[in-house]
Order: structure tokens, then C-alpha cells, then sequence
């Protein structure tokens, strides 16, 4: 008798994606596909798709989902998970959407301890709009709006998000992952579950990081897109756990405190 | 019929509530009533006043340019509304605090030392009920029966209150029911 | 319940409870805090959810999520505020989502004033976000049709999927009156069960997408003429009005919505003693508009007035329905300016010391041409 040793998670559509070659969204699809699939709640998650290249993301899961405005998604998420606190909610944005547009309101969800799952996909550009600078691009790194490379001067430095929020007093689980190799992709499978379990817990606000390739906006091919991002992302993005509920604050006391 | 006046002091001199008071008690006797404050930054610091109406039909503008009847319980308030009043209506001065004389000749002026009241009947803080009490003295806009029931609800929990407050009331009626209306007056 | 002497911002806050509504997720910013205020305490009472939002931007996207999600949603602002909202109203109303939002209008444009106002009736009533679609909008003109309204506008918003707006003003809000709330309401529409909302995809239910892209022009086509008929069947079953002293004859006919009317019932009523027959219509629902009403009105009239806490809108609508055949008057106060009953009488008094003569019907013209 065979076996059935690989498939496609229940939680995927059967569908070709219009993600361009070497653009590693699918690899994060599929790995929260196959974590829904696994923790056993599609039939009570909600997606929330963001304005980016994922836009279509509705389309490419089997759960219900929402289309949010630009940088919205926490907001928009906010308003499900507090009408239905019983309904697991995750939302997938880019870098332009959660790091520029949606900076209020992602801040203010993970304050708020919003018992969602933020997946944050970093590409470190503008892809749908066709390689723009955004809050990641790197220092120097050559964008269709800073030709010259980005100038730190005029355009401050690239936002660690994960750091960022992890400066937040309310308790979260904040992580960066990346999936350009296979085992990385596995250690991002388990940061992504391990969010996923908070949220059912009713722990805390969730965020995984997923470092991302933009072969197109880079213009460079998939291959090298991948040793790009290792030689050259990771050392700005290190991966890592950032923040657990369970430990302590780290941040200073208030006097007498 | 209508009784409709402007309720002004400093903040902190009660007439937000008692405009409230005349409102409920009006409802309760069955009538058409609103209350509308003034608000915004003027709230702070400066005079706080509220219009309420009272009619035996639903009410009309909530806003009334041309009251029929002013309560003035500080000098501001009375510079600002005694213009306004309208030919024959009335206004009450709350004269422990006010020196000047007010200048209209066509309108009943009733002076209400309503501060000096409280403080002799041992309740600082009643100025505000006495001078509702003039008012409906004055003008019978509401039973001073279903005021007093009012009061008796609204502080249930503080009897010696209810005591001392419906006594400013009182005292405040008779001053009101004795004032001399000019004719045509509200 | 028996009458209670209530804020207007309270006994709204208090009519979205008694409607089923449980989440409010809003902004601070006067004049319209009241509601927060009184939904922040209220709605745990009642097992609800209060998010005091980090912005009216996140606050409208807060909605249409929860919207999303098939229960009853509202949220509150005032002007500067509903303009930050109209994004997620855009997309609201495109998603075909029920919300109810309460505007309590103060003067602008900008920053403006916070005191009470009547100027952004364009924008409630054709569009202010961007793209075609049409808020139903209710103008309360008392305390206890606040009350009434926002509970309709609950029952209207489910039935028609649609972002139903109740438009009031500073004096709304501020005003205390009378209000009751009856036992055992009935709602004003039927309520379909919400098969559409994503609530999680059990079984073989296909998955429901809360969502207004699409990406194919006429796939959106289809979508913006739904949309349509939608509004059709609004414009053709929900326009709301009330009319005063309207009878055979008038000297004017007066429009005004919401609060400014109250002040022209006491003008109307000044003028009667004198003698002068003023009629009155007010609408209720500001989209959609009453124009069958104010046409059939004016022609009994020798000419309009419209009266406003703006500098000119509603006349548009109002001149749409009139058509030319009365020529049509404005009186508007702005900034936060109020409008007296005496100021609406000189006013009415110099149209008509004016005020030509009905125009000639044709045949008379044509009489006196060939006369």
C-alpha cells in the first residue's frame, strides 16, 4: 500500500498563485497552511489579506477571509477577534503595509495585547507597485524611488519591526524567521505553530517575522536572490525569538517600582 | 403655554443641576421638556449656563435667543443674558453676589440674596436651590410639591440634605411668589 | 422602560444597546465623547466590547472587520473624525457590510469649531469616500428620534448590507429630553440570517470573502449595478419625512433637516399669528431624499426657503425637487452659529414682501400674447 507522505495542506487552494519565480510567499503560505491544518482550526480561522503583492491572498487558502485596507489588517483583525473571540485570526501583510502605511495600527494592536497572529512578510521593497523604497530596504540598497541606493541621511535607517515591538511592555511573542533554505524554512514552520498556539491559549498578541526574497524588485535572479538575502539581510534582521509572554519584562522599571 | 429661561453662574455654582432639576420635574408633571447646556471651552473657567424649556407642547427650538425668564447667579452672567430677555419677561439676580443694577426698565427684576439664605439656613451650598426655588415661585412653571419630590429622589441617600435643601427652596419660593410682575411678564 | 430626561449622546449609546449591539469601537473627539463614554461603561453590562481605538482610521477598519464577522457593530465621531473613517467606508459599503455610524456635526472645514453644525451633509449623503455608493443617512431632529433612528438604522443596515449613517448635530448630542425606550420592539425590516459572514468555513461551505476588489472590469460593472439597485429599492421603499402645518395653500414652504427644523416650527408658529401660512417638510432620511414630497409641497407654495447650519447644501437636493418652477431661498448660519425663530421670521417676511406672483401657467401666456 503507498502512503501519502507529502500533499497539499487541506487549508491551500488548489490554484497556481501569480507570485513571480523565486518569490518565496508560497513557501509562507504553505507553512501556515500546513499550521492551521495541524493545530486542526480551519474551520475557525480567518485570514486577513493586506494591500501588496499578497492582496489576492483570499484566494490561495481555505478559510474565511477579509480584504483589508492599506495597513489596516491589525484594525480590521481587531474588530473580528473582539466580536468573535472564539474565531482564530491571523492577517498576512508586507513590509509597506505593516511598516509604512499600517504602523499605527500594528503598534497599537500588539499594545493593545490583541490575541491575534501577525504573519510580516519583509522583502525589504515594494513589490506590487514595482520596487519602491520601503521602511526595510536597506542601507544603499537601490530602490526605483532612491536610484542612488537608500541614503540613511534623507531616508532615516530601515525599521527593525521585530525589535521594535518587542520594546513593548504588553506581553507578545515576536520572532523573525526566514525560508530562502529548507531548514530555515522549518525553524519558521515552528516559530509560525508556536504563534498560531499562543492565540489559541488566549496568551497574547502574536508576530512572526518571515524574512522574503523579491527576485523582480531586486532584479536579480531566484538563486542569487536567496544568497542575497542571506548575505546581506540577516545581518541587519537577525533571526530569533525576540519576545515570549512567559519571560519578564525587560524593559527599565518606573522608579520605586 | 411656555416657560422657557437661561440658568447662568460660574461653574461650580450648581445651575447646570437645578436646570436639570426644572427639566425632570417638569416631565414628571407631564410636560414637554428640554435642557440644553452650553458647552465647549467656555465650560471652563468661564460662565456655565443651560437653557431649559417647559410646554405643554412638544418643544420647539431647544435654543431660545429671547428667553422669558434669566437666572442670574454671578455678575458675567447677568451682563451677558439680561439683553436677550424678552419686553415684560423676568430676571433673577442672585444679589449676594451681584452689586451693580441691572438696567432694563422693561422687564420684572427679582433681586434673591440666594447665597446669604443659604448661609443662614446653615446650607452654603443651596444658593443654587434657593434662587430655583424664586424661579418657580415666581413664574409656576413646575408644582413646588413635585420639586420637592425631586429633591427627595435625587439626594434619597443624604437625608440632611434633603432637609436642608428643600428648605432653600422654600424660602426661595415665597421671595418668588411675592415679587411684583410686571404686566405681560413670563 | 418608562421616560427617562436623557443626553442625546446617551440615549443613542443606549439605543445601539437596546438594538443588539455589542461592539463600539471608536476615537475620542468633542462633541460626541458622551458616546464613548457612555458605551465604555455600558456595553461590559451587557457582556459587550469596548476598544477605544489608537485612531478614527483604525477605528472604522476595527468595524468593518467585527461587521466582517456578521454581528452588530457601531461606532460614533464627529466631523474632523468621519472624515478620517472614509476609507474603511469606502470599503464598508463596497464589502456590502451592515454598520451604523453616528455623526455629530460640528462646524468646519479643518479643525473648524466644535460647536454645532449642518455642513457635512455632501459628504454624508453622496459619497465622501471614493468609488459609487450611497449611505443611507437618518437626520434625528429630537433626543427620542435619536433613539428610534439609530435603532432602525441597525435593522436597515442588515437588510440592505449597507453603512447606515445618523447625522446629528452638537445640539443633538448636548440636548437632554424625554426618551423612552418600548419593550418588545419590532424591528423596521426583516432580518436575514447572515450566511455570507466569515465566521469560520465548516464543512463543505464554500469560503466566504469579506472583500470589495475585483479586479475584472466587469465583474465590477455587475458589482457597481447590484450596488445600484440596492439604492433603488431605498430610494423607492425608505424615504422618511415628517411635514408641519402643510395643508391646501401657503404663502412659503420652509425644508429643514434635524434640529434647525425644531427652530422653524417655533418661526412657523410666530408667523401663523400673524397671519402668514408657512409649511413645512422635513426629511428624515437625507439619502434618500424626499424630492416628491418637497415638489408636491412647493408647488403649493409661492416660494421656498431652505434653512441650514451651512453655507448651502441641502438646497441642492431641494432644487433638484423643485425643479424651477418656485424660486428657492437660503437662510444658513455657520461656525457654530445657531439659527432663532426671529431671524427665520424677518427672513420669511422679506421672501415674501419680494416674492413675485406664481409664474403664469403657459396657456395664460400664450392667452395674453395673443390678447
Amino acid at each position: 500500500m503507498a502512503e501519502t507522505v507529502f500533499c497539499r495542506p487541506e487549508a491551500l487552494a488548489k490554484v497556481h498563485t501569480h507570485y513571480c519565480p523565486g518569490c518565496t510567499h508560497g513557501v509562507i503560505h504553505r507553512i501556515v497552511a500546513e499550521v492551521v491544518d495541524e493545530l486542526g482550526v480551519r474551520e475557525r480561522t480567518i485570514g486577513i489579506a493586506p494591500v501588496g503583492c499578497s492582496v489576492l491572498a483570499y484566494d490561495y487558502f481555505t478559510t474565511d477571509f477579509q480584504e483589508a485596507s492599506h495597513g489596516r489588517a491589525p484594525a480590521v483583525a481587531t474588530g473580528i477577534k473582539r466580536a468573535r473571540p472564539d474565531l482564530v485570526v491571523f492577517s498576512y501583510q508586507g513590509d509597506g503595509d505593516l511598516a509604512s502605511i499600517g504602523m499605527g495600527e500594528i503598534i497599537h494592536c500588539a499594545n493593545r495585547g490583541e490575541k491575534i497572529t501577525v504573519i510580516f512578510v519583509n522583502n525589504a521593497i515594494y513589490g506590487m507597485t514595482g520596487g519602491q523604497m520601503a521602511p526595510t530596504t536597506l542601507q544603499g540598497q537601490v530602490a526605483t524611488t532612491c536610484p542612488m541606493g537608500r541614503d540613511v541621511a534623507l531616508a532615516g535607517y530601515p525599521i527593525r519591526i521585530s525589535e521594535l515591538l518587542s520594546t513593548l511592555r504588553t506581553p507578545a511573542f515576536i520572532a523573525r524567521a526566514s525560508v530562502h533554505t529548507p531548514l530555515m524554512a522549518v525553524n519558521a514552520k515552528a516559530m509560525i505553530r508556536r504563534a498560531f498556539e499562543y492565540q489559541i491559549a488566549n496568551a497574547c498578541f502574536s508576530l512572526v517575522e518571515v524574512l522574503s526574497t523579491c527576485p523582480t524588485n531586486w532584479g536579480i535572479p531566484p538563486v542569487e536572490a536567496a544568497a542575497w538575502l542571506e548575505a546581506n539581510m540577516i545581518p541587519y534582521y537577525p533571526l530569533g525569538i525576540f519576545k515570549v509572554p512567559e519571560k519578564e519584562d525587560r524593559a527599565a522599571k518606573p522608579m520605586g517600582a | 403655554m411656555q416657560n422657557d429661561v437661561i440658568m447662568a453662574g460660574f461653574g461650580g455654582q450648581g445651575v447646570l443641576l437645578i436646570g436639570k432639576m426644572l427639566a425632570y420635574a417638569g416631565m414628571h408633571q407631564g410636560k414637554e421638556v428640554s435642557w440644553l447646556p452650553s458647552y465647549g471651552p467656555e465650560m471652563r473657567g468661564g460662565t456655565a449656563n443651560c437653557t431649559v424649556v417647559i410646554s405643554d407642547r412638544p418643544v420647539g427650538s431647544p435654543v431660545i435667543q429671547c428667553p422669558r425668564a434669566v437666572v442670574a447667579m454671578n455678575l458675567p452672567s447677568m451682563e451677558k443674558f439680561e439683553p436677550d430677555i424678552k419686553p415684560g419677561g423676568l430676571l433673577l439676580v442672585n444679589s449676594s453676589l451681584i452689586n451693580k443694577e441691572p438696567s432694563r426698565k422693561d422687564i420684572t427684576i427679582l433681586k434673591v440674596p440666594a447665597n446669604d439664605i443659604a448661609n443662614e439656613i446653615g446650607n452654603p451650598k443651596g444658593a443654587n436651590m434657593v434662587i430655583l426655588g424664586a424661579y418657580l415661585g415666581a413664574t409656576k412653571a413646575v408644582e413646588l410639591a413635585e420639586m420637592e419630590k425631586l429633591v427627595e429622589e435625587t439626594f434619597a441617600h443624604k437625608p440632611k440634605v434633603v432637609e436642608a435643601n428643600i428648605k432653600a427652596l422654600r424660602l426661595g419660593y415665597e421671595l418668588g411668589e411675592g415679587a411684583k410682575m410686571k404686566k405681560g411678564a413670563a | 422602560m418608562a421616560k427617562k430626561l436623557m443626553k442625546g449622546s446617551e440615549a443613542i449609546g443606549e439605543a445601539a444597546v437596546q438594538a443588539g449591539c455589542k461592539l463600539f469601537f471608536g476615537y475620542p473627539i468633542t462633541p460626541q465623547n458622551e458616546i464613548p463614554e457612555y458605551m465604555s461603561h455600558r456595553l461590559p453590562q451587557v457582556g459587550g466590547t469596548f476598544v477605544q481605538a489608537e485612531s478614527e482610521v483604525a477605528a472604522s477598519n476595527m468595524i468593518y472587520g467585527a461587521a466582517g464577522s456578521g454581528e452588530r457593530v457601531f461606532t460614533s465621531s464627529s466631523s474632523p473624525g468621519i472624515s478620517l473613517m472614509q476609507e474603511a467606508i469606502s470599503y464598508i459599503a463596497g464589502a456590502e457590510l451592515p454598520v451604523v455610524l453616528v455623526n455629530i456635526m460640528r462646524a468646519g472645514p479643518g479643525l473648524g469649531g466644535i460647536l454645532p453644525s449642518q455642513a457635512d451633509y455632501f459628504q454624508a449623503t453622496k459619497g465622501g469616500g471614493h468609488g459609487d455608493y450611497r449611505l443611507l443617512v437618518l437626520a434625528p431632529w429630537s433626543v427620542q428620534e435619536a433613539a428610534d433612528l439609530v435603532q432602525d438604522a441597525f435593522d436597515l443596515a442588515d437588510y440592505y448590507r449597507n453603512p447606515v449613517m445618523v447625522l446629528g448635530d452638537g445640539l443633538i448630542g448636548q440636548m437632554m429630553e424625554p426618551c423612552e425606550f418600548k419593550e418588545g420592539r419590532v424591528p423596521c425590516k426583516p432580518l436575514p440570517p447572515k450566511t455570507w459572514a466569515a465566521t469560520g468555513c465548516k464543512g463543505d461551505r464554500p469560503t466566504n470573502i469579506i472583500n470589495s476588489l475585483y479586479l475584472d472590469a466587469k465583474e465590477l460593472e455587475d458589482h457597481n449595478q447590484k450596488l445600484v439597485a440596492k439604492y433603488e429599492a431605498m430610494k423607492k421603499d425608505e424615504v422618511r419625512f415628517a411635514e408641519f402645518n402643510t395643508g391646501e395653500k401657503a404663502d412659503l414652504l420652509i425644508v429643514a433637516y434635524g434640529t434647525v427644523a425644531r427652530v422653524c416650527v417655533t418661526a412657523i408658529e410666530d408667523l401663523k399669528a400673524e397671519g402668514i401660512a408657512v409649511s413645512m417638510v422635513r426629511p428624515i432620511t437625507l439619502f434618500p431624499y424626499p424630492y416628491e414630497k418637497v415638489k408636491e409641497e412647493a408647488q403649493k407654495a409661492k416660494a421656498v426657503l431652505v434653512v441650514e447650519l451651512s453655507t448651502g447644501q441641502m438646497i441642492e437636493d431641494v432644487r433638484l425637487a423643485v425643479e424651477g418652477r418656485r424660486p428657492v431661498h437660503f437662510y444658513g448660519r455657520q461656525g457654530g452659529m445657531l439659527i432663532s425663530p426671529e431671524e427665520i421670521v424677518a427672513k420669511a417676511k422679506s421672501i415674501l414682501a419680494e416674492a413675485p406672483a406664481p409664474p403664469l401657467k403657459r396657456e395664460t401666456k400664450r392667452e395674453a400674447r395673443n390678447g
